[in-house]
């Protein structure tokens, strides 16, 4: 686990900050236009990436993170390809995909078979839930960003949507343990540099949203 | 107005009445999920009061992993379920 960033460590990583305040209803935060942009589009993924259908499809343009992050964009295999190939029902094996296998782990650590099983009978309905939470960030957050009002399930939702996006990015930038060590010696040229200051951002607004929940 | 305690004889409750009780909901550590959201999880899910959601959540930190729950098999793997929908990682063992 990790302690989450502190407001104050990078001056440029400022201008990014949005941070969730306690409201009588729920939560609250402000959202610059970059800043909505930058959720809307990552949530958006994370729902082609669980297999969601009858998405908006206004947040799901362009390259996926995946191929930003092989510098492969324009590439012939995209999220909607590996969505229609996980997207079976019947599905009993752990995904190959790192993320997927993150975000859909296997319930019995040495049993293949009780894992499976277990896979069957629950997949969907955690596919079905992570994708009404992803919903409900596009659902409540203005493209163009603004006040964001959130009752108390929606906050939940939130929470539960910002942490898969953050657990997509994180297996994504292969974060360990000491994930702050390696991004100090992270070369620029390095595709994952430009997702380290968006990873930690996520972090500082999800920390801000437990907060105001507790 | 007491009145006296009448003595019962205990049925045997070992493996009848609670036929699969030694399971045991994990939880494991990882880099990426927050202290504080793992602490909240523990809270919303298992009701369980802070300072013991704070102790499991620092035992999975430090110690890799933690038993958060325990009871019948299907029990556990609801709560296996609940948890993965809120990004933890956790499996079910019949030990700990």
């Amino acid at each position: 686990m990790t302690g989450g960033q502190e407001p104050d460590e990078d001056a440029s990583l400022e201008d990014l900050m949005a941070a969730f305040r306690r409201s009588s209803g729920g939560a609250t935060a402000r959202f610059g236009a970059a800043q909505a942009s930058i959720i809307r589009d990552l949530v958006g993924q994370l729902l082609e990436l669980i297999g969601a259908d009858a998405l908006d499809g206004d947040a799901l343009e362009g390259d996926t993170l995946d191929d930003r992050l092989r510098g492969t964009a324009g590439g012939t295999i995209g999220a909607d390809d590996l969505a229609a190939m996980i997207g079976l029902t019947e599905n009993a094996e752990l995904p190959e995909d790192p993320v997927l296998a993150r975000l859909l782990p296997d319930a019995y650590r040495d049993d293949p078979e009780a894992s499976g099983e277990f896979r069957r009978y629950t997949e969907h309905g955690l596919r079905s839930g992570k994708a009404a939470a992803a919903r409900t960030v596009l659902a409540t957050l203005p493209a163009r960003g603004g006040r964001v009002r959130l009752s108390q399930p929606e906050a939940q939702a939130w929470l539960r949507a910002l942490n898969d996006v953050r657990l997509a990015l994180g297996t994504r930038l292969e974060v360990t343990d000491d994930f702050d060590d390696q991004v100090v010696h992270m070369s620029p040229d390095d595709p994952r540099v430009a997702y380290v200051g968006v990873y930690q951002w996520l972090a500082y607004l999800q920390e801000t949203l437990v907060r105001a929940l507790s | 107005m007491g009145v006296a305690p009448v003595e019962v004889e205990r049925p045997e409750t070992t493996q009848e009445t609670v036929p699969d009780l030694p399971w045991v909901t994990i939880v494991w550590n990882d880099p990426i999920n927050l202290m504080s959201y793992v602490t909240y999880v523990f809270q919303t899910v298992f009701g369980y009061a802070k300072p013991k959601a704070q102790k499991l959540m620092l035992d999975v930190h430090h110690k890799g992993k933690a038993v958060v729950s325990s009871g019948a098999r299907e029990a556990m793997e609801r709560d296996a379920e609940t948890l993965h929908g809120f990004g933890l990682w956790a499996t079910i063992s019949h030990d700990s």
